[in-house]
């Protein structure tokens, strides 16, 4: 792979672990409301779907989706503008950290209803389809929403209509505090794949390069109009389901197995290991990356917020 | 003029616009080849436009909703068929959190320019879970357009209307009038009603009768009767519920001074109880009697034809609510 692509892998994750950990901060702080699912420690499972996508692609995210929008593309001072609730936001502060969306980055909305996105993903490959185009749909769910109904009659429908769209599974382990090893009776959820007759494949969630090989295969199949695979990537949330989450439900041991494996410096070793880089290039990565936050929150704050006319707007087209 | 029945007439409406439009599918269950779904409304249309635009779906109100809402969010002009309208419990949370919740929380970024079809009402012993009204439950959720036509002229312009629209709509036909062959005059030249534009059925100056759906012919007998024994009613089809005609409504009231809503669903958070609110709060001064509603009880639809007869609100139950206040 090229030396620009895997800087932009690295670049990406990193972008996303200091926007989480940032957002982490002002919340504690009071400067932002409401309800925060943070990213941190899935960040080579967005990337690498996401790596293997077009612009013009498109995705459905969680409640959990500040990794898949920036991983799309998206900007990281319009997305705190959104968290602050300023008119400057990705969504003029009304849809907030659970809502964010951009039509032009293929981004069709995180959605605070798990598995709410398994059917939007099937209309929006089903129009893809019928216009005659040859996007793909990167749909990405949690290990809870494979619960769902959705996931059925979701991926059902997708396999009889062939549909382009990669059902990306993110198994972080917990649904909310319910471990998945409690609420599921099967070792790899990828293995449900076989009841609806579609590929399912499971990988390391915490390896970017695995998460990317895995899904340029998948998203190749739905460009071939092959129909959608099942992708389930194993990785670990490594802050609460929600901030203010006390994670009694986690052991310290877990915890420390997991952080061994974080994706960012297990991929930033591998590409000194590998020569593709020296560390004074992450470096200097990582200093950007942390300039272009404080400058993100510097332009949330200074932002205004919406009109209180706004309430009125949008309901209708 | 020509005289067709309700069912042409929502048919030859989808088939106009499925003509005039490339993306404009529908999708559900048993809509291909064979049913044209359950009562056959889209009948004929599989073989003209073909399983590409009369998409068959497995039994799964949940995916047919959903993906109504992506493909419409990125370019298509879907029509989701959801056999009858109790089962829109099913697809619910694409309704109430999805397809009306996301271009106001995206900040108007997207529009979501799709109908759901679902057959509505009782009157032909299809017991509890295939008989219920729902506007009054389907009101309350903002960014939902919702149409309830009573006639063949009605369900043509509306639909045509409907698919045209930028908005999400829900389009309840009446099961007896589908099923019944209820037969009415359209013209014969292509035609649109706007939605939110009320229809005066019959003019009167004694009382306003307010009538959705299959109450609408039932206050128009009511209305002849009561006619014959001079006492002048005027009958109000809203035919959208939302957006609701309520100038119409309050214009009426102005007029009579008597208002009646006919509504067939239970009393309690019924449309008639919204109308009747309205009217209280805006046209208060008006009112020479106390709003009346004649809706039905505050049960489920009963299955036996007795019991069914009994609880659907009928011209014996207007006459005497009109009687009551004349």
């Amino acid at each position: 792979m090229e030396k620009a692509k895997l800087l932009m892998m690295y670049e990406l994750m990193d972008r996303i672990r200091m926007f989480e950990e940032r957002v982490r901060k002002e919340f504690a702080a009071g400067n932002i409301g409401g309800f925060i699912h943070l990213y941190s420690g899935e960040e080579a499972t967005a990337v690498g779907v996401c790596s293997a996508l077009r612009k013009d692609d498109y995705i459905t995210s969680t409640h959990r989706g500040h990794g898949h929008v920036i991983a799309k593309g998206g900007k990281t001072d319009k997305m705190m503008a959104e968290l602050y609730g300023k008119i400057t936001g990705y969504n003029k502060g009304k849809g907030g950290s659970m809502h964010i969306a951009d039509v032009e980055l293929g981004i069709l909305g995180a959605n605070g209803i798990v598995g709410a996105g398994i059917t939007i993903a099937n209309g929006a490959a089903l129009s893809a389809q019928m216009r005659g185009t040859d996007q793909v749909c990167a749909c990405f769910f949690s290990d809870g929403a494979s619960n769902t109904t959705r996931f059925h009659e979701g991926i059902n429908l997708a396999s009889i209509w062939k549909l382009p769209v990669v059902f990306v599974i993110e198994n972080n382990g917990y649904a909310e505090s319910t471990p998945v090893t409690y609420s599921t009776n099967i070792k790899n959820l990828a293995e449900r794949a076989c009841a609806y007759g579609i590929p399912g494949v499971t990988v390391d969630g915490n390896d970017v390069l695995a998460v990317y090989e895995a899904a340029k295969e998948a998203v190749e199949r739905a460009r071939k109009k092959e129909g959608p695979t099942l992708l389930e990537c194993k990785t670990y949330r490594y802050h609460g389901h929600f901030e203010g989450d006390t994670q009694e439900y986690k052991t310290k041991e877990e915890v420390d197995e997991w952080m061994k494996k974080d994706p960012i410096p297990r991929f930033a070793k591998k590409l000194i290991d590998d020569k593709v880089v020296n560390e004074s290039e992450l470096k200097a990565i990582d200093k950007r990356i942390e300039q272009e936050i404080e400058n993100a929150v510097k332009f949330a704050v200074e932002s205004p917020y919406p009109e209180l006319s706004e309430t009125f707007t949008d309901v209708w087209a | 003029m020509k005289t067709v029945t309700y069912m042409q007439a929502f048919n030859e409406a989808v088939d106009e616009e499925m003509a005039r439009d490339k993306s404009v599918f529908a999708l559900g269950e048993d809509v291909g080849k064979f049913w044209g779904n359950a009562l056959g409304e889209y009948k004929g249309l599989y073989a003209k436009y073909g399983a590409e635009r009369l998409r068959q779906t497995p039994i799964s109100e949940t995916a047919i909703v959903g993906a109504a809402i992506g493909a419409a969010a990125t370019g298509m002009r879907p029509i989701a068929v959801v056999m009858f309208s109790d089962f829109l419990g099913v697809p619910m949370d694409e309704i109430l959190n999805q397809l009306t919740k996301m271009r106001y929380m995206f900040g108007g970024i997207l529009k979501i320019p799709m109908v759901i079809t679902s057959y509505s009402g009782a009157g032909f012993q299809a017991a509890a879970q295939h008989s219920k009204n729902m506007e009054g439950l389907f009101m309350t959720i903002p960014g939902l357009k919702i149409v309830s036509p009573a006639t063949p002229y009605d369900v043509k312009g509306l639909m045509k209307s409907a698919i045209r629209d930028d908005n999400p709509v829900l389009f309840l036909l009446r099961s007896v009038l589908l099923a019944g062959g209820f037969k009415g005059e359209i013209p014969e030249e292509e035609y649109t009603i706007p939605l939110g534009k009320g229809d005066i059925k019959k003019e009167g100056k004694d009382v306003t009768v307010v009538a959705i759906g299959t109450m609408v012919h039932r206050a128009l007998a009511c209305a002849q009767k009561l006619e014959n024994e001079g006492i002048s009613v005027e009958v109000i089809d809203p035919r959208t519920i939302v957006p609701l005609d309520k100038d119409m409504i309050i214009e009426s009231v102005k007029k009579t001074n008597k208002l009646i809503i006919m509504d067939e669903e239970p009393k309690t958070g019924s449309v008639a109880a919204e109308i009747a609110a309205i009217v209280a709060e805006e046209a208060f001064d008006y009112l020479d009697a106390p709003v009346k509603r004649v809706c039905a009880p505050d049960t489920p639809v009963p299955f036996s034809p007795v019991l069914e007869k009994f609880w659907m609100p009928d011209e014996e139950n207007l006459e005497k609510a009109i009687k009551e206040i004349i």
